[in-house]
Parts: C-alpha cells; structure tokens; sequence
C-alpha cells in the first residue's frame, strides 16, 4: 500500500508548492480586478477563469493555499505543543489528581461543540486568521492529549519503563526518553489528520465571513462570494472547492500512507 | 478405522512454507500429544484440521476427519461440522469468550447451530454441570468478565463439547493457567475423553504435560513431524536427536558452586503492602486489598533465593517493594543495612546495587535505543559518569560475560532473537556490578531449549561474579535446579521457606504439597543420553 | 447499573456548570457594550445607564451570573437586547428547524454508514472493500457546505426537484416541512457517514481479530454468523463513541448548512444576534448546544454500558 503513501505526499506536496510559489509569482496579481473579463470560464488567459470582479482564480486559490496552511500549521502546532506534555504529564500519573485534572479538562472542551466555539471566538474577539488560528488550536489540545495520553499508558506499562524506572530515572526523564521517541509515529500521522480538519474548518469559518479578511484571498471565502452565482459561474464554487477537497484528501491519504510505513506492526499484520 | 488422518500436509502462508509433510493419525479414544517449540507449526497443524486457517493459506495433502476427505468440503459443510464432529479449545482463556454474552447462551449457541432437537440452555446446563460449573453454583447469566480464567478454560470446553464431538482439538489449553487449576483443567480432558471415547488431540511446548496426557506423542521441529511414537517410549528412549534434545532441556539441571552464605544482605521485615480498592460508595473511603501480608526473610551475600506462587500471590507486589519501585505501608526492607525507601522517595544509594531481569525478551527493551544505550542505562544510578573507554570497557566485559560479542553493541534489540535479548537483559543487570539481581519470572516466556542455555548461563555467572540473587518464578521444576532456598507464597503470605531440595522432597505446608503435586513431571529416565 | 448512572449523572451537572461558567466569562470579556451598540455612538450617558439598569448590565458580574443561570433552570432565558422579546421564544421557534435537520442527517447518516461499513469489514481487501473505503476517503474530504452548493446546483437549479432554499414551515404539513430539509440534510450527512462508516469498519476489523471470533467461527458459525452475533456487539463501544460526537458535529455543521439554505435555525439566529451585540441570545444558544452535547454525551454513557456488562459491574 504505498499507493497512499506516493498519491497523498504528492497532493499535499502540490499544494505546499503553489503556496510557497505564490510567493514569488502568481500567473496576475490576485488582487486585480478586471471587470471587463469577469465571470470568464477557465480559458488559456486565466487558466481557471475569474470571478465577478475579474480576478484571475488561479492565482487567488496559490495565495490561498498559503492561508490554509499558515492557519493549519499553527493550529496543529498549539495543539502539538500544549497537548503532547499534557498527556505526556498524565500517563505518567495515571489514577492520580494530575491525570483526572487534565482529562476532565479534556472531556469538557470535547463537550463543546468546536464550531460553535470557533463561531464564537471569532465573533467576538473580531473575525480574522489569528482569532480562527486560536479558535482551531483550542481544539487541537485535547487531541493530542488524548492521543499521548492514549499511546504512553501501554508504553507506562512496558518492561523497558520498569527497567529504567529500576536505573533511577524520573517520571519526566523517563516521558521524554523512552515514551516521546516511541509515540512520534503516532502523533505524525494525528498531526496530518488535524492538518486536514484545520483545513475544513479554516475554509468554514472564512465561508461565513469569521476568517481571514479581505484583501488575504482564502478558499473559504471564494466559496461564500460564488454561492449567488453558482448557477452562472459554476467554477467560481467548483475550483475552490476542488483545492479544498485535493488538499484535505492528499493529506489524509498522506496519514495513512505514513501509518502504513511506521508502524512496523501494521506492515507485519499485512504481510 | 482412524478417527483423523492427516497425509502429507504441506501448507503455505503468502509463499512461506509452514507445514511440511506432516502426517499423523489419530484413532478414537486416543490421546495424541502434538509437541515442539514455538515456530514448529504445532498450532497451524490443528487449524489446518479446523480449516480456520489465516488467510493467503495453501495447503496441500489429505485430511481425513471421521470418514470425509475435508479439503473436498465445501464452507458451509465445513460449518456443520466444526462444533459437531470436531471441537477445539483454546490457549487464552480470558479473550477467548464473547465478553457481552452470558456464558449460556455462547454455550446454547453451539446447541442451536448443530441440535435443533435438544433445548438449548437446558443442554448448555447439563454440558456446564458437567465440566464442573453447575448452574446452582455458576449461573448461565453470568458474563465471562465475572469468571477466573480457570471458569472460563471450563465455559470454553463446554462450548467444544456440547455437541458431543468425535475429536477434540485443544491448543495449549492450560499455558495461560496457573499449576494447580491446570492440573484441574488437564484432568477434566482427561476424563472428557475417557467417557466419551473421544479422540483427543492435545498441543502443548510442555513435555511434563505430554507425559501426564497423552498415549502417543508427535514431536515436531520447523514444521515438519520429526518423530512418532508411543509416550512411554519415546520418553524413555528418545530416537530423533531433536526429540533427545527437547528431552534434555526439558529435565535440564545446573550445577550452582557452593558460597560462603554468612553475610547478610537483603532484610525484608514484616512487609505490609495494601492497594486501595475502586471507591464503590461517594462519601466512604475505599477499602483496601492486601497484596503483600506481613512478609519477612533474609537474603543472605551469596544467597540463590527462589520465590514462588500462583498468580495473584502477590510476587510481583512484593519484587516491586524489593526494588524501592513502590512504597510499603509498614514494615522494612534493607539492603546491607540501608533502606531501599527511606522518606517517601527511593532511596539511590541502594538502588544502584540491585538490578533486576524480567520476563518479556520483546518489552524489555526500548525498541528505537541501540544495545550500548540499553545496557548503560543504569549508570544513570552511579554518582559519577564512567569515562568514554570505561563506559566502552564495562559494555565489552558484560556482553563477553553473557555470550555476546562486543559488536553487538551497536545493534537494535528487534535484531536478536528471544533468547538472546534475554542475555542483553541479563548484561544490563551486571553492568554496574549490583550486589542483588532480582530475576522476575526471567526464563518463563522461554522456549525449552533456550531456557536451558539461560539457566546454564546464570550458573556460570555464579561462578564468575559471585551472585546473589532473588529469582521468582511459577515453574516449579526451575526453582528447584536454579536455587539453594525458596519461598512459597499465598495469599500474600510466605507460607513455608526452607532449602530448595528439602521444601521439595519433604513440604511442610499444605499448600506447598499441592504445588508440588499439581506439577506435571516427567517420569526418571534411567539411561542418560 | 444504577450507581453508574447516578455517577455520569452527577459529572453531567458538573459539566454543565463549567460549561456556563466558561461561556459567561468569555461573553463578558467580549469587547463592546451592548448598550451603547444599541443606541448607537451619540446616545447621552444617562439614557445609556437607563438602559443598562433595564438590561440588568449595571449588576455585579456574579450576581448576572447566577440569575442567567438560575432563570435557564427554570425555562426563563432572559429578555433579547435587541427585540426585547423572550429568548425562549426566540429559541424555541428556531430549534423547530435545527433540532430536525440534526436528527433527519443523523438518521441519514447512520443508514447509510452501517451497511457500508460491515460491507467493507466483511470483504476486506476485496473490490468491495476499496471501493467504499475510496468513497469514503472522498467523502471526509468534502466540506459539507460545499456540498450543499453542489446539491442546490444540481437538484434545485438545474432539476428542480427542490427549493435552493428556505423552510416551508411545520404548518405546511409534515412532507413539505421535511422535503425543504431534505438537501441540508444529506449535505451533512454524507461527510458524517463517510466517517462513521470508516470508524465502523476498523471497530469491526479489531474485532474480527479477537479470540472470541475464531471460538465462535470453531463453533460452527459462517463467518457472517460470526460477525453479526459476535462481532457487532462489540464493535458497537468505537462506533458509539463517534456517533455521540458526531450528533454534536452535526449541530455546529448546521450553523453553517443553514446559511447556504437560509433556513431560519439556530444557526441563523447566532449570526444575527453576534452581528447586532445581543449577547444574551449568544450566550443562551451556545449554551443550549453545549447542553445538547453533554446530553447526547451521557446517553452514550448509558449507551455504553447496555452494551458492555463490564462497565456495569465495574461502578
């Protein structure tokens, strides 16, 4: 099954590109209007066509492209970075005060639902990519939590803990040696699989206006601005939404392909 | 007419041979013993006769069970007949029931599928009377969950017998129990097999358990049969250099040197351990389980201690205790004088002058650390860091020691075998020269031969270190060749201690007796190979 | 049993009380005064502290704490800043449209999940298998209201066969009300089924796994027998799991499908109340969600342990 492997590097590595492409060139400026040539179907001048004002898609959606991944990236790394120690730190005082603390924190933030949250965040706090940044991170934590927490218990529960715990070691000592090294092929592949969902979110909240704001383009909200003219323009809908669903579907793919390849369990149980 | 004849079995999983040519026949009311160490395709063997093998099998050969060529069946046939012509039984007890059923219904189940005639749970009752749950005392209501593993071995057989079965298969039935349930569990195959006049077709690594069961014995090597024959026989005058090897490993004795045991070193005093139980009621504080009750002994500088007991008996507890790994609620515990625990926190000073080798050769290790890492590891205890040649010196002299070689060092423990990771687990432990190793259960995911070579290993390390050392074990029959003194423990409690060969020969404690009489054993070979 | 469910009981009050607690300190640090918002920047300073004392505003925080929270208990949720009418009221109409759309996509999305995973658990490997894991692959990748513009394209633009959007209303008879949810629903559903029926899937394949199943398959059951009176039961902790979550999924999903219908939910009525500063309606919605959720939470719970005697023995 390297297939997913090779497809989803592929995709997530196409999109990557044209963010960090965007850069230094993009086919117009994604800012130009051009009312004469607006609403043009995808032609040899604008590969993609251009939406009401004229605006060359393509170049809009290479922007965009940077926008997801900026607010993906963040937001997985909010998460990685306070819910792998949170988990870390619970497992290793599992049944104690510490552990019940962190998971029931956990519980409750799972017991909001995300969006409404994020709505609410945005809302409030003013909409924009940093606010949709937090408003995604949030949610992220108890993720990895979870998922740290999830994968050191067995590990807490080896006889190589035992033996280190016999030569001296400390609890942290111990979490950072021997149980970080053998989670990180678990948290790579939960880290794509977050990439994914900050994706999908990251384009709601810009669809209904809470992400990031004019003039930064956002896939999200090439969606909101085609709904009224889906019916005219159906590539004004269809081309943002295909890069949504290319990028999100490369990712997973991406997770599972890496799941396949690190976990040597996996591959036994396959063979 | 045979009950099972299997002829030239050859089986392929994804192209990799499995069984090869594996031929043996079984007649009704026979008990015949499939044995060998793992890998030697013992199991595959029985599920070949199952047709349950995993999927990307090939086989090839006859197979014929009660009459019928089975690789001339269809699936469905098949079904008919497993439950009803053949029944099987398996190693793990505790997963191998449905855990969201009751006991009598997975028991009725099988009634169902094959007897329409019969009233299920009626049958189910009867067939669980008769394996030793009455419904009077085991309800049919009750989930696997609330059942020791013993109860289940017992639900797991009535499931393969219900319907009367012609064969039964049973796949090291009684490996995952404790001595004294499996001889319980052995007699009742035993007698199942005799009153029926059911074939029987027994797998097991445990020669003691062949010579107790079976009539006839099929040894096994790399998945081919290497030798057939009557028990008693074949016991007795082994023909396969195989089967003679497997023999003598099996009845493997070391010689210990003799030391010099005056010196005290290890003081364990009135020991009390509890562990608090789950809270059952809010507002009343929970009770506690006594694991480890007012335990005392000394292990004296030179002292080869067993410990043994039945699972449950609070061994581990108390190894943990010994280790300075968890606190005890009263009591002490004293190495040279010092205590291993001392204010709430471990106490460092003593720790790095004990280390201790566990069971698991696969989760001992960290799988991503290189073998030089591993061993050192507990010069993290010392106060001062070895040198870079020292370090280079202590790894070369510790794997020499245990057999490896020096370059070893530098290679990841998924690249040795079981046995050999064992002998990395055991340079770990002498790295840093401790005055006590704590062997927990050290030999017992061992096959038979390999074990051997580890016990023959420790005996040299007597030798050439002067050990002292608590080894704790279920297996009675290493205890007694690898120590000078044990302790029986139950309950929590040390019941009877005492030299090795005495508490052996002559055991005071009841329970003690049980143990020992509970053990299968080999019958005394009176011509040495 | 019961001891269980008076202990997820009492963890589901406790909660809830976080629960108000944290939305009530995140709505009171949010910037903006609802009094001034109302009358726009020229109002005078005394009509302003008029209307604050009408709002209640000029309270200590704690004591407006305990009042929203008190009044929530018994059904009273406070007066909108903006309409001065009963948020109840308010909410009661709109949760007429979410509360339906929710529980249509999660029946919806529950059908089609569980065939089609046990389809691809029982032919794993297979073509069978591929393609619903391929499906299902696409499916997660779909954001669902995308997914609901391509379905108003398709079967109302260019078929015809629905309305691009708004709600006929329950009064309109119960066909016409459910037919105007029809395309909201399977936008959300689908995206949810396809996740659901990977969770299934995997849960099933553990299971298919255990020891339990080669007992039953050595029984004599066919390996369907097997998987649908041994393996589903147990494959129903994971899959129940998700299905909780997802009902809350399903909820927030909604806000945003409501826009692209302009159906006239919850959804509809948070965006209108954080545009026009009234935060008590805010606050009373997110609050009736995560009510919701903790809700649906514990019915899991209780889900869990009529499937698994263990967890009723164990507390």
């Amino acid at each position: 099954m390297r297939r997913n492997l090779i497809i989803g590097g592929a995709l997530s590595a196409l999109m990557v590109l044209a963010a960090l492409v965007s850069f230094v060139w993009t086919p117009f400026e994604h800012t130009a209007m051009d009312i004469p040539n607006k609403l043009q179907s995808p032609n040899f001048t604008h590969w993609l066509g251009t939406d009401h004002f004229g605006r060359d898609i393509f170049s809009m959606i290479m922007v965009g492209a940077r926008t997801s991944i900026a607010v993906a990236v963040v937001a997985v790394g909010i998460g990685v970075g306070l819910g792998v120690p949170l988990g870390l730190w619970a497992a290793a005082r599992q049944g104690g005060w510490v552990d019940e603390v962190i998971m029931r924190g956990n519980d409750l933030i799972f017991a909001f639902p995300s969006l409404v949250i994020a709505i609410l965040i945005t809302a409030i706090f003013g909409a924009g990519a940093v606010n949709a940044i937090i408003a995604i991170g949030i949610f992220n934590i108890p993720v990895f939590a979870r998922v740290t927490r999830g994968g050191a218990l067995p590990l807490w529960a080896r006889e190589f803990i035992l033996a280190a715990r016999v030569a001296g070691k400390g609890a942290a000592r111990i979490s950072v040696e021997h149980i970080l090294p053998n989670l990180a092929n678990l948290l790579i592949v939960q880290a794509t699989i977050q990439f994914s969902l900050g994706i999908l979110a990251e384009a709601a909240l810009s669809y209904v206006g809470l992400g990031a704001q004019p003039p930064t383009p956002s896939w999200g909200r090439m969606l909101a601005d085609a709904q009224t003219l889906v019916s005219i323009a159906p590539h004004m809908a269809l081309v943002p939404g295909f890069a949504i669903i290319l990028t999100v579907l490369g990712l997973n793919l991406l997770g599972d392909g890496l799941r396949d390849a690190l976990d040597p369990r996996l591959r036994v149980a396959r063979t | 007419m045979n009950l099972l004849s299997i002829q030239n079995l050859s089986l392929r999983i994804n192209d990799t041979l499995i069984l090869h040519d594996v031929s043996l026949d079984i007649a009704p009311g026979e008990v015949v013993a499939i044995t060998g160490e793992s890998g030697s395709g013992k199991s595959m063997t029985a599920l070949a006769v199952m047709q349950l093998l995993p999927e990307g099998s090939d086989t090839t050969g006859q197979i014929t069970l009660d009459g019928q060529d089975i690789n001339n069946l269809t699936e469905a046939q098949m079904c008919a007949l497993r439950g009803d012509t053949v029944g099987m039984v398996f190693q793990e007890p505790m997963t191998a029931l449905n855990p969201v059923q009751t006991i009598g219904a997975q028991v009725a189940e099988t009634v169902r599928l094959h007897r329409p005639d019969l009233d299920p749970m009626g049958r189910a009752a009867e067939v669980l009377t008769r394996v030793g749950l009455p419904p009077d005392q085991v309800p049919l209501t009750r989930y696997p969950h609330a059942l020791s593993g013993g109860q289940r071995q017992r639900v797991v057989i009535a499931i393969a017998i219900a319907c009367g079965p012609k064969l039964l298969i049973a796949d090291e039935p009684t490996t995952a129990l404790d001595v004294t349930t499996q001889a319980q569990i052995l007699d009742l195959l035993r007698q199942l097999a005799a009153e029926d006049g059911m074939g029987l077709m027994m797998i097991t690594h445990d020669l003691a358990v062949v010579a107790e069961m079976a009539h006839r014995i099929v040894v096994m090597q790399h998945g081919a049969v290497v030798e057939t024959g009557d028990t008693a026989t074949l016991l007795a005058n082994p023909q396969h250099p195989y089967s003679k090897a497997l023999l003598a490993a099996s009845t493997h004795h070391v010689t210990l040197p003799d030391t010099d045991t005056s010196a005290p070193l290890l003081r364990v005093e009135n020991v009390i351990r509890d562990y608090p139980l789950p809270r059952t009621k809010l507002f009343q504080s929970p009770g506690h389980m006594r694991a480890v009750n007012d335990v005392s002994f000394d292990i004296p500088r030179g002292g080869r201690i067993g410990l043994v007991g039945e699972s449950g008996c609070g061994k581990s507890t108390l190894t943990r205790a010994i280790l300075g790994l968890e606190p005890v609620q009263s009591g002490r515990i004293t190495l040279g004088g010092d205590p291993v625990f001392s204010a709430g926190k471990p106490n460092l000073a003593v720790r790095r002058r004990m280390q201790v080798v566990f069971q698991d050769p696969y989760g001992s290790f960290n799988p991503r650390h290189k073998v030089a890492r591993l061993i050192t590891e507990p010069f993290h205890l010392l106060e001062t860091q070895p040198t870079a040649t020292e370090r280079k010196m202590r790894i070369t002299e510790a794997l020499t020691a245990v057999g490896l070689s020096p370059e070893d060092a530098e290679k990841y423990p998924h690249q040795f075998s079981g046995g050999q990771r064992q002998r990395i687990a055991i340079a770990r432990a002498l790295i840093i020269r401790p005055d006590l190793i704590v062997f927990d259960e050290a030999v017992s995911a061992l096959d038979v031969s390999v074990r051997a070579q580890i016990l023959d290993l420790i005996a040299d390390l007597c030798t050439q270190y002067d050990l002292t050392y608590l080894f704790i074990s279920h297996d009675l029959s290493v205890v007694r060749t690898i120590t000078d003194r044990v302790l029986v423990m139950k309950a929590g409690q040390i019941v009877e201690q005492g030299d090795t060969e005495a508490v052996f020969t002559a055991p005071q404690h009841p329970y003690t007796r049980t143990l020992i009489d509970a053990a299968p054993t080999l019958p005394e070979r009176t011509e040495h190979v | 049993m019961l001891r269980y469910t008076l202990k997820r009981l009492l963890s589901l009050l406790v909660s809830l009380a976080i629960a108000s607690l944290v939305i009530f300190v995140v709505i009171e640090v949010a910037p903006g005064d609802p009094a001034s918002f109302m009358l726009g920047i020229n109002a005078q300073e005394d009509t302003l502290a008029a209307l604050r004392a009408e709002l209640g505003l000029d309270q200590p925080k704690w004591q407006r704490y305990v009042s929203w929270v008190g009044g929530m208990v018994q059904g009273d949720f406070g007066m909108s800043y903006q309409y001065r009418t009963p948020v109840a009221e308010m909410i009661g109409d709109r949760l007429w449209v979410s509360l339906p759309l929710a529980l249509y996509a999660l029946t919806l999305s529950t059908l089609i999940a569980f065939p089609a995973g046990i389809y691809a658990a029982a032919r794993r490997g297979k073509p069978g298998d591929m393609g619903v894991m391929g499906a299902t692959q696409l499916g997660v990748a779909i954001p669902n209201f995308w997914f609901a513009m391509m379905l108003v394209l398709i079967f109302a633009i260019n078929l015809r066969w629905f309305s691009a959007g708004g709600f006929a209303g329950w009064d309109k008879g119960f066909f016409a009300a459910l037919k105007s949810l029809t395309l909201p629903a399977i936008a959300l559903a689908l995206p949810q089924a396809a996740i659901l029926a990977r969770v299934m899937r995997s849960a099933l394949l553990d299971v298919l796994g255990e020891d339990f199943m080669r007992t039953a398959r050595a029984k004599g059951l066919t390996r369907g027998q097997a998987l649908r009176r041994h393996g589903l039961r147990n494959a129903m902790i994971p899959v129940l799991t998700i299905l909780g979550l997802q009902f809350s999924f399903l909820l927030a999903g909604g806000i945003i499908i409501e826009q692209v219908f302009y159906l006239p939910g919850l959804g509809r009525l948070i965006f209108q109340s954080i545009s026009a500063r009234d935060l008590i309606v805010v606050e009373s919605v997110t609050m009736l969600l995560v009510f919701a959720v903790i809700l649906v939470n514990f019915a899991v719970d209780l889900a869990y342990a009529a499937v698994d005697p263990r967890l009723r023995a164990r507390t």
